[in-house]
């Protein structure tokens, strides 16, 4: 066993994210890998928060496939997920407030914890506890040190005072004891390498990329999931010398950065979806003034307000065609969490160099996920490269034409308080010295040398970007192509079909403007089989892919549920696809499970859950039906039953037991 | 203080004629604006005159000065960040009420609310010239415009009391066809330490036949000639911000010194940010990877 996966369930407020950041860093300070997603997801009333930690030997890419342990601390995190704890694995429970009641698989070890007589001798202690308890019981079973633990109490709780680490400190003892004196651990054995890595998400690396590249002024407007860069902006503003800006909208948010980039501090800004359509007139401004701004695009599920707190990949349209007119911009999708400190990092160089506007297309998973990344991949020392910067001008070698039409579409640019380089960077179209071409003074020719100007920077900008690459063994029979954040899940789904006697290789698309055709072309001509996989419903970056190269991916799999993928869900869909298998758009059992959940929310409250689950005969509905039964709680007595389309998931009727 | 060393206004003279028409009221404030920043003691590589969109938003490409001719209403948006990456410029925003008061406004409020250091210009033409001719948001009660053929339904919007509410420290109005007037209105607000609005009467002689120059002349007077009036007072400054009619004042109505948004940033001890060092301390660059372990 060289991983193992937490699983930690209960309401919103029960405390599931200071837990999983406890075990994720005791881990990691032992010399392990983690990968941690939060699934805050308002299921059951209180909100349903499911957070996964995946721990490895060697790193982890994903949140992985399996459940191996289970904290439950709410009687729906026992019905939802105790069922999935796989053989070997085991569900801790608070013993005084919840019960077992649902079948789990064989060779899983219950561990009821006495959670009232185990906190006894602590005093009062906050409900929270109970999951410090059970981490301190859970340390022992997956063979992990608890004085390791302990250290991360003592950091997390020192602001809190002594008294306060003690109590925590002494709480996971207790569980630790607990389980000691009643349970034999699980079996996982480790070698701690003892080297420290930082555990961290994507907001947050993007955030000390930008600083360590010498971003000096931030502005946002509150927006999941982008607010954790700014609550990090916000936080280091006085230590990293950062101007943080929240502003009254996203269209001051974007016009502010560009002013502040204009006059020559580099300066980002981030949204999402909804505020980056606020954004985009601002930046063909960008584009036109040749200002450099570095935008941040972390995508959540839309369209519209969609799902805010889930994740999706279904802005690539929109950063593809934000802003009216041609102008030149380059987008880059961060692979990893890393990957996000080095795309910060570029993303200013090049934004300086080429002087326009750079858009970073993150999402809600890479974002908001943390894990752990090598320490030296954070170096403090990062190139900075700020372009052609005219500091002085004494006018011997002529007169400054901001705009200069040059050979290579770059014209060196000056800062406002510079003396004999004064301009107007005008929004309308305008000559090498910024004067209007517009309206009545309109020139033809002007116009198409400025055009030409600006958009050559595309060429050039293309020239410093690594080509992508193909991974894998090259006579593979598929090959999978990712663009952005799912490329260490699409890695793991790969090493998955390899093992299983699959050949596949892949490509992960990082630099989506300008985009490598000739690169790509050469790539995708060898591929037998190509299979995109992205998170939207049309296949967007897919389209793109055919725009830029004529190629024609093979089959997709997409995925638009809000939920991130799992490499063995991939790694299924490609045996089916290459089985011919036709994809069903079907309600799974598992998904009437959900809508049932959802029926209960709304219309019938917390006493009962979905049981049985059957597929039966619709009836002259038209379709089949998954028969839902519905079942009181505590004794299992049937309430009623569900009917739910299996084709359209559509809910047909709802039968109450008299 | 440092002695104010007076540019000939020449100094200012952009390289382009202004393209609009005869007669525009924009042409004295165009004229106000040079010798305001001149009376102010700025240099022409110190000062950016930011703009949005519209007529007299083509102001910056006739003045000798860095400048921004950015979009329809996202002027003092992009001045607040001129200003704030670089403290040590003097940053003035040109532009209509339209742009200003109507697309524009929700920036307009907030940069007042934060008392930034900014001189914000509105050429108050009360109707939509750029487009030839439709209500703006200071269009008056029952004017007939292209976009209200029988009438304006709405009210006008009152800008110098919206400003006093929303923590405008320089509150003025001016008029161009008063160009020294407004050339000293406009240096005062260059060199008070907040957000100074200046509001001008710039008729549209060519959409607003309603308020042209012989409106205005007969009605406007200074407050400076009325004996006792006191800017420093809010109420008064209410009082005399809802006058309207027969008698319309002009001239520094409110003025309060108080502490700018840019006094508050830590990151400006160290002076202007475009200045500062590019590359972070080893170990305080360390402590933001350290807090994650």
């Amino acid at each position: 066993m060289k991983d193992v996966t937490v699983g930690i369930g209960g309401a919103a407020g029960d405390g599931i994210d200071k837990s999983g950041d406890t075990l994720a860093k005791a881990c990691s300070r032992s010399g392990l890998h983690a990968y941690a997603f939060n699934s805050y997801q308002s299921v059951i009333r209180g909100g349903h928060i499911w957070l996964r930690l995946r721990v490895g030997q060697e790193k982890v890419y994903s949140q992985g496939d399996h459940l191996n342990a289970l904290i439950a601390l709410n009687q729906d995190s026992i019905e939802r997920h105790a069922p999935e704890v796989e053989s070997g694995g085991a569900i801790l429970f608070n013993a005084d407030k919840l019960r077992l009641n649902i079948p789990i698989r064989d060779n899983v070890l219950t561990v009821p914890l006495p959670i009232g007589q185990l906190t006894k001798p602590f005093g009062a202690v906050a409900p929270v506890m109970q999951n410090t308890v059970a981490l301190g019981a859970l340390v022992f079973l997956l063979g992990l040190e608890f004085e390791v633990t302990a250290s991360v109490l003592g950091d997390t709780f020192k602001h809190k005072g002594q008294a306060i680490i003690d109590q925590n400190v002494g709480v996971a003892k207790a569980g630790y004891e607990y389980a000691r004196e009643h349970f034999v651990p699980l079996g996982y054995t480790w070698s701690f390498s003892r080297k420290r890595r930082p555990f961290l998400t994507g907001n947050e690396a993007i955030s000390i990329g930008a600083v360590a590249a010498g971003c000096r002024f931030y502005s946002a407007y509150p927006m999941t999931p982008a607010s954790g860069i700014l609550t990090w902006m916000a936080d280091h503003a006085e230590r990293c010398g950062v101007v943080v800006k929240q502003m009254e909208d996203e269209l001051a948010v974007a016009n502010v950065a560009i002013g502040a980039g204009f006059a020559g501090a580099r300066a980002m800004c981030a949204t999402s979806g909804g505020g980056f359509a606020l954004m985009t007139e601002a930046i063909g401004m960008a584009g036109m003034i040749e200002a450099p701004v570095v935008f941040v695009e972390v995508q959540r599920g839309g369209p519209s307000t969609g799902i805010p707190t889930k994740t999706e990949q279904a802005d690539l349209n929109q950063v593809y065609g934000a802003s009216q007119g041609d102008f030149p911009r380059v987008i880059i999708a961060p692979t990893s969490t890393k990957d996000c400190f080095d795309s910060a990092v570029e993303a200013f160089n090049l934004a300086d160099k080429y002087q326009l506007p750079v858009i970073i297309i993150s999402d809600l998973q890479l974002s908001e996920h943390p894990e752990t990344v090598e320490p030296e991949f954070f170096p403090a020392k990062v190139p900075i490269d700020r372009g052609e910067l005219v500091s002085e001008w004494n006018g011997a070698n002529g007169k400054f034409h901001r705009f200069a039409f040059t050979k290579s579409g770059v014209s060196p640019r000056a800062l406002p308080g510079t003396a004999n380089t004064l301009f107007v960077a005008a929004t309308d179209d305008h000559d090498e010295d910024g004067i209007l071409i517009s309206d009545v003074f309109c020139n033809a020719a002007v116009r198409r040398k400025v055009n030409e100007k600006r958009m050559k920077k595309m060429d050039l900008a293309l020239r410093d970007l690594p080509a992508p690459k193909l991974e894998g063994p090259a006579d593979a029979e598929v090959t999978l192509i990712g663009w952005g954040s799912s490329e260490g899940v699409i890695r793991e789904a790969a090493e998955q079909l390899n093992a299983s006697g699959v050949r596949a290789n892949r490509i992960q698309f990082k630099y989506l403007l300008p985009f490598h055709s000739r690169e790509a072309i050469e790539i995708l001509k060898h591929c037998k089989r190509t299979i995109c996989i992205e998170m939207n419903s049309t296949g967007q970056f897919a389209r793109h892919l055919r725009a830029e190269t004529g190629h024609t991916v093979n089959d997709h799999i997409l995925k638009y549920d809000g939920e991130p993928f799992e490499p063995g869900g991939i790694a299924a869909q490609v045996r089916a696809i290459l089985k011919g298998e036709p994809r069903s758009l079907d309600v799974s059992e598992a998904e009437a499970r959900e809508i049932g959940y959802h029926y209960v929310r709304v219309y019938l409250g917390e006493d009962v859950r979905p049981g049985r689950i059957a597929k039966a005969d619709g009836n002259g509905l038209g379709e089949a039906v998954w028969q839902i039964e519905m079942v009181h709680r505590d004794n299992g007595e049937k309430r009623g039953e569900l009917r739910v389309g299996v084709e359209t998931g559509s809910t047909y009727s709802w039968e109450p037991t008299n | 203080m440092a002695t104010i060393v007076e540019l000939p206004i020449q100094s200012f003279e952009g390289i382009v004629d202004p393209d609009w028409c005869p007669g525009c009221g924009d042409f004295g404030v165009l004229k106000s604006v040079k010798m305001g920043a001149s009376k102010a003691g700025v240099l022409p590589k110190d000062l950016v005159v930011v703009s949005g969109i519209g007529c007299s938003s083509n102001l910056p490409g006739y003045v000798h000065a860095y400048g921004v001719h950015s979009l329809h209403g996202r002027s003092v948006a992009v001045a607040t960040g001129i200003k704030l990456a670089n403290t040590s410029l003097k940053v003035v925003i040109t532009g209509g009420d339209g742009d200003g008061y109507g697309i524009g406004i929700g920036h307009f409020i907030h940069a007042m609310r934060r008392n930034l250091d900014l001189t914000y210009i509105v050429m108050d033409n009360q109707i939509y010239g750029l487009t030839t001719g439709q209500a703006s948001p200071t269009t008056m009660k029952d004017a007939r415009t292209k976009s209200t053929p029988q009438g304006n339904v709405e009210m006008p919007l009152n800008p110098l009391a919206l400003a006093l509410v929303s923590g405008a420290t320089y509150i003025a109005r001016g008029y161009s066809g008063e160009p020294n007037h407004l050339a000293d209105l406009i240096a005062g607000g260059i060199q008070h330490k907040g957000f100074a609005l200046i509001d001008v009467f710039s008729p549209c002689v060519t959409y607003n036949k309603l308020n042209t120059y012989a409106y205005f002349k007969k009605r406007v007077y200074k407050l400076e000639d009325e004996k006792g009036y006191d800017s420093s007072n809010a109420k008064t400054a209410m009082d005399k911000a809802n006058e309207w009619g027969d008698r319309i004042p002009l001239g520094v109505v409110f003025k309060d010194l108080q502490p700018t948004y840019e006094d508050s940033v830590a990151a400006f001890k160290n002076g202007p940010l475009v200045g500062q060092s590019m590359t972070m301390d080893k170990g305080v660059f360390q402590t933001l990877i350290d807090e994650n372990m």
